[in-house]
């Protein structure tokens, strides 16, 4: 259970720094304005099915909030311990690569949460005044959710490859943003080709999801990005071993 | 207590140590001595279970450092050379932390803070922020981190680098309380300070061990040719006349650096001779006012190229017959 130990550090560092705050409120500001221009939009010229009218405009764009603050927030799991040279301590300590692993995950996943659960309120109030089918908007919940996930994971490995926060978080960029645009440009490619990449873009599989579609297909995609990824992580940390603590 | 054998570490092609094999028994202390770069701070990482050797096998407190590295990591408190904490927990919370990341249950976790935070004299910054303390604060801290659980083994990398020589005598003075109760490694690259504190010396350059002695041996040993200071209020050359009349003395050279005014000189006399009551009974005898007379001690570069000069195999001295002088 000594990854609960690492999670807590990592979760009270966060609440401790500023840092946190201001994502917070940034991503809560933006993803509240979008619900509300999608709202607007949506009973201006969007018909009567929510799920493929309102759910997915106002997933589409939380997206994008998510892509714009999780690097921010997975940028210092590691560079950070290895820039103030507190990761040699944690390997003295009688505590397993996966365990660290895990707890700043872990660390990074609730704090996520703890971002989402804010937004729901806007469905909520929007519930009030009109009765609408909850579950598309839950599965386009699970969604978003897996989405973080899978972005928290790849983040988290790319911190572990360097000490430099900003290259941290540009590389994680890079990297989901690469995996969104994979599929921006069907011609660009053979069909065949676009047929395999179409398996590997994140957003299309978190598109199906903000339609109000629960895929099993989508989960296992997700599923096994996060365990590539934390696999990644744990390999990156072994690399000390045979080249040494700096 | 510690078993090292045969330790080998590469980097790529580079080999941080070779061949380091060397035994602490229950309630030493041990000196790491060796320039920066000599690979005093692999050696200890590789026995904190950071990175395993490439080859050769390491024992704490009887667990393999690779196989049962957990256990191993159990038993031994870590202070390393680049002081690193979190700055933005105070010292008890970091303390918690430690303690919880150590495993000690949490009926013991807050005795064993308040020990750690006693031995260190840090009680009166416990609720600071770590991040606002002074340096020779955190160099505590980073100590009390390691002793917290009062881990067998103490392995402690360069602990007093960068102190004031107040804080230097309170760090030698806590570790010496250690004394008899934990195993101590203790690595720096300051020959007094193993002087001060340690039972036994491992002299290691180059990622190999030179030497391993007491302290005392050592310094003997090293004296072979001894040199001297000597500073006369007279006429310089009517002293070195005098001087390299006296049976034992080899050369009498000028000392650099003297004020005009006063003739200094490095005397260097035959081996295992000391002829300090000698000198200065010569230049008594001849009226002339004796300003300064001490031994010329050798500098860490002076051991080294002395032991390595000397292409000496390496002497090992068993824990029984340090302990045997030691009471005698």
């Amino acid at each position: 259970m000594k990854f609960l130990v690492v999670c807590r550090r990592e979760l009270r560092s966060y609440f401790s720094s500023y840092i946190a705050y201001v994502l917070l409120a940034i991503f809560l500001l933006l993803s509240g304005y979008f619900f509300y221009s999608d709202l607007i939009f949506f009973v201006l010229f969007g018909g009567y099915i929510l799920p493929t009218g309102l759910w997915q405009y106002v997933f589409l764009d939380m997206r994008l909030c998510t892509l714009l603050v999780l690097p921010l927030l997975t940028m210092r799991l590691f560079a950070e311990e290895k820039k103030l040279g507190t990761i040699e301590l944690l390997w003295t300590y009688p505590i397993r690569d996966g365990e660290i692993v895990i707890g700043k995950f872990l660390a990074c996943w609730s704090f996520f949460v703890i971002m989402l659960l804010p937004t729901a309120l806007n469905p909520l109030i929007f519930y009030r005044f009109y009765h609408f089918d909850l579950g598309p908007l839950l599965a386009a919940y699970l969604g978003i959710f897996l989405l973080g996930t899978a972005f928290i994971a790849c983040g988290l490995f790319i911190s572990s490859l360097t000490e430099n926060q900003v290259i941290s978080a540009m590389a994680t960029y890079g990297i989901l943003v690469f995996f969104w645009f994979l599929t921006w440009n069907e011609e660009v490619a053979d069909q065949r080709i676009i047929q395999v990449l179409l398996h590997l873009s994140l957003f299309d599989h978190f598109y199906n999801f903000s339609r109000g579609v629960i895929d099993t297909q989508d989960i296992a995609f997700f599923a096994l990005f996060v365990s590539f990824f934390l696999f990644l992580t744990l390999q990156s940390l072994g690399v000390r071993k045979w080249r040494g603590v700096r | 207590m510690i078993q090292a054998t045969h330790l080998t570490k590469r980097f790529g092609s580079l080999a941080a140590i070779t061949d380091v094999s060397f035994d602490v028994e229950r309630g030493e202390i041990v000196g790491f001595l060796g320039p920066n770069g000599a690979g005093k701070s692999t050696t200890m990482r590789i026995l904190c279970g950071v990175f395993p050797p490439t080859s050769g096998r390491a024992m704490v407190a009887g667990y393999d450092v690779v196989a049962d590295s957990l256990r191993a990591r159990s038993v031994v408190g870590y202070f390393p050379e680049r002081v690193a904490l979190y700055l933005d927990m105070t010292v008890r919370e970091y303390l918690r932390y430690v303690a919880e990341m150590k495993g000690i249950a949490s009926a013991r976790r807050r005795a064993a803070i308040d020990y750690a935070i006693g031995s260190c004299g840090v009680g009166h910054v416990a609720q600071r922020l770590i991040g606002t303390l002074s340096k020779g604060y955190r160099q505590r801290v980073g100590i009390a981190q390691a002793l917290v659980g009062e881990p067998r083994v103490l392995i402690l990398d360069e602990p007093t680098a960068g102190l004031d020589p107040e804080q230097v005598a309170e760090v030698r003075r806590l570790i010496r309380n250690l004394r008899g109760e934990r195993t101590v490694i203790l690595s720096t690259h300051i020959l007094p300070e193993v002087e001060a504190t340690c039972d036994r010396v491992i002299i290691i350059n180059r990622g190999r061990i030179l030497a391993v002695d007491t302290p005392q041996n050592l310094n003997q040993r090293l004296r072979r040719t001894s040199q001297i200071h000597l500073e006369v209020g007279a006429a310089a050359d009517a002293v070195a006349g005098r001087l390299r009349m006296v049976p034992g003395v080899l050369t009498v050279d000028p000392a650099p650096g003297a004020p005009d005014a006063v003739a200094a000189f490095i005397v260097t006399t035959e081996k295992d001779r000391d002829l300090r009551a000698v000198l200065a009974a010569t230049i008594t005898a001849a009226q002339w006012p004796l300003l300064e007379l001490r031994p010329v001690t050798l500098s860490l570069e002076d051991i080294f190229l002395s032991l390595v000069a000397d292409g000496e195999r390496p002497i090992v001295v068993t824990h029984d017959e340090v302990s045997g002088r030691l009471s005698a």
